[in-house]
């Protein structure tokens, strides 16, 4: 039971770890929220095993919450407000794909040897998961970090917080407070940023970043 | 209840309540009213902890000589934000800058942020500080772009990113501190409060503490606003309404930075942990010399003094990381210092603004000649900052200089070198702000001096004479520090 409980643990944190560097070479933005809906299904699926193996019925709470608020929701809202806003175009990367792709390997060569090094007191299954979730919260960096599109930078933002929610139900027993506030966050987190593209867009018909920093303050 | 638990209680009830009244009421005298009422309450909350017996550590909450310190300054400086907010915010509704509708959200995410900021002090739980200095940042996030110009929103969205990030690299910290305790303590709450995890921290898994903590530095630390990391902060400053601009400076970045020191404690019971010091130390120092630069090519007033937040925060830092009782007591001194007089300073720079349209340096001169009361304020306050006698910050860094100079020559010149470089480039602008031919608007301000006055007579009082029970305070809590 043991090893099968493990493997599987190991799958789906895994998983999560592929379909971050799916999200890294997605072009058009509705397939990228496609690709963020199936990274939530997967973290869904992630804690639930967790709180079975942990027999932790609180983590069934968090996974209801990813799959239905961040595998649902929040893509089909984002859908609407890219139909709104008429962005449906191509993503412009700041960076290119393969460079991108190189770093996200070595982002996640980084994550392996840090994690596994330091934690080799506690046991197998956190550690791994643990590794895994510092190499999706590094990749979900990345994908904020070459991206240039407002819209692209919140979904980068939204799988970093998966990586977070998989350390945290990693983690053996943490207190069910954080992983409420955590859902939470995301929640607070996702209002403010509604708030924000609605606004931009009333303001200035676009939520490319870029081209919001001629308004910088240093250059009036 | 006790009568210290009914203490805390008020501290974090009257802004939670209040914030819940402010939001439903219309009105600006009313709200502004109460928002001042509901501010001077939590102040007098706060005082009173002061003298009542402490409660005992609960799983939540925890009330030490360290944490008091830092809760009596944010209310303070909270409560006078809150006189000089009603003058300011009479002034923007006059222009239309600000509609009766954001008024109400204003007020009521001023008070949200005060309650998010006082329970991140009492908290004495790292995942509650956790969410805590989460409500902090992400009212604030909202009160900087309230203004919805371009530059507002850009401001906001930087920041909301940047905090985002920081504050993600923070909980992985958390998390990671909770499986270092976990071994030892067992699973549950336990692991995560922090009164339990100081007293078997020596226990802890040393390298996976060290992970941690780099984590936690780097997340708090942007919220510190540490180079270079520090890009979202002066943007905020310069976009948002002064009085956030000023609790931002003199409260927001303390919070965190409070967050920091928490941890460096813990990593200082550990024996093999690594020494917190070096890590504080050059990312002080880095943000200090960084900040020192970019003062110069300021153009715009709000900015110039958000760097001026970055060099101070950085010389608070290396004194935390430079560590011992004299460094650890300067740096104390020091950050209650800089809260009062940087926050005093926007009070004077957001009439300022007000009075003659513009927050461009190159169009706001001759100050002294045409606003007597704000130029000769603007004078004290930059005089302050700069670190000139007789003034508090002085005495702060002559005392972190002159430890470094004991234990650390090399560091100090780099250190000397970055005050010398900050200090010239602040009486630069500041010759030019204040005095010189007038230029632009010359009618009388209507502004209010108490708050300002009140920060810059208790700075000059500090510089010239400290009372002996506040010395014997700050000493104890370097020690705690270590």
């Amino acid at each position: 039971m043991h090893n099968l409980a493990f493997d599987i643990a190991h799958l789906l944190a895994g998983g999560l770890v592929l379909i971050s560097f799916m999200m890294l070479y997605q072009d058009r933005l509705y397939a990228l929220l496609n690709i963020f809906a199936l990274h939530a299904v997967v973290l869904a699926a992630s804690v639930a095993w967790q709180a079975f193996i942990q027999n932790a019925p609180h983590l069934y709470v968090t996974a209801a919450i990813a799959l239905v608020f961040k595998a649902i929701v929040i893509p089909v809202a984002l859908h609407r407000i890219i139909k709104q806003l008429g962005i449906h175009r191509d993503i412009e990367t700041a960076v290119s794909i393969g460079p991108t792709m190189l770093a996200g390997m070595g982002l996640v060569a980084l994550s392996m040897v840090l994690m596994l090094r330091v934690t080799g007191a506690a046991d197998p299954l956190a550690r791994e998961d643990l590794a895994f979730a510092l190499s999706v919260v590094l990749l979900g960096l990345l994908v904020m970090v070459t991206r240039r599109n407002a819209v692209s930078q919140v979904v980068g933002f939204m799988s970093l917080e998966n990586g977070l929610v998989l350390a945290a139900t990693g983690a053996k027993g943490m207190p069910l407070v954080v992983e409420i506030s955590v859902a939470f966050s995301i929640l607070i987190a996702f209002i403010v940023i509604g708030v924000f593209l609605f606004r931009i867009r009333e303001r200035f018909d676009t939520v490319d970043v870029g081209a919001l920093d001629e308004f910088r303050g240093e250059r009036r | 209840m006790t009568a210290a638990s009914d203490a805390v209680a008020w501290v974090l009830l009257i802004p939670i309540c209040a914030a819940a009244t402010l939001a439903a009421l219309p009105g600006y005298r009313l709200t502004a009213g109460l928002n001042i009422l509901a501010s001077l309450g939590t102040l007098l909350a706060a005082l009173s902890l002061l003298v009542v017996e402490r409660p005992q550590p609960g799983q939540y909450l925890l009330i030490d000589d360290l944490n008091i310190v830092f809760i009596v300054l944010n209310t303070f400086v909270g409560f006078t934000t809150s006189v000089f907010s009603a003058s300011y915010i009479a002034h923007e509704l006059e222009t239309g800058r600000l509609t009766p509708g954001y008024l109400r959200f204003y007020h009521a995410m001023y008070q949200v942020m005060m309650f998010g900021m006082n329970l991140a002090f009492v908290s004495n739980n790292i995942g509650l500080m956790w969410v805590a200095v989460e409500i902090a940042t992400l009212t604030t996030v909202l009160m900087v772009g309230i203004y919805r110009t371009h530059a507002a929103l850009e401001a906001a969205w930087k920041y909301f990113i940047l905090g985002s990030v920081g504050i993600a690299l923070a909980l992985f910290g958390t998390i990671l501190v909770y499986m270092a305790a976990l071994p030892v303590i067992g699973e549950g709450l336990d692991a995560m409060v922090w009164t339990v995890l100081i007293s078997r921290a020596a226990a802890f898994d040393p390298a996976l503490l060290n992970v941690a903590f780099i984590f936690l530095l780097l997340g708090y630390g942007t919220k510190v606003g540490l180079a270079p990391l520090h890009a979202w902060l002066p943007d905020a400053h310069a976009e948002g309404p002064t009085p956030i601009s000023a609790v931002l400076s003199g409260l927001l970045l303390n919070v965190a930075l409070y967050a920091v020191l928490r941890f460096k404690i813990l990593l200082a019971v550990n024996p093999d942990a690594i020494s917190p010091g070096p890590l504080m130390v050059t990312m002080g120092l880095t943000s200090l010399l960084f900040a020192a630069f970019m003062l110069y090519r300021r153009r715009d007033i709000k900015r110039l003094f958000a760097y001026s937040s970055i060099e101070h925060m950085g010389i608070i830092v290396f004194a935390f990381g430079m560590g011992g009782p004299l460094a650890n007591f300067a740096g104390l001194l020091h950050m209650v210092m800089h809260s009062l007089t940087k926050s005093g300073i926007f009070y004077a720079v957001g009439h300022i603004a007000q009075v003659k349209g513009t927050q461009r340096i190159a169009n706001i001169r001759g100050l002294t000649e045409t606003h007597p009361a704000l130029g000769w304020s603007l004078v004290i306050g930059v005089v302050a900052i700069a670190g000139l006698p007789p003034l508090g910050i002085f005495m702060s860094e002559f005392l972190i200089v002159s430890s470094t100079f004991a234990r650390q020559p090399l560091l100090a010149i780099p250190l000397v070198f970055g005050l010398l470089l900050a200090f010239g480039a602040l009486i630069l602008r500041l010759t030019s702000l204040a005095f010189g031919e007038p230029r632009g608007n010359a009618a009388p301000a209507d502004a209010s001096y108490l708050p300002m006055f009140a920060h810059f007579a208790l700075v000059l009082t500090a510089g010239v004479y400290l009372p002996g029970p506040l010395v014997v305070w700050f000493q104890h809590v370097a020690n705690l520090l270590g």
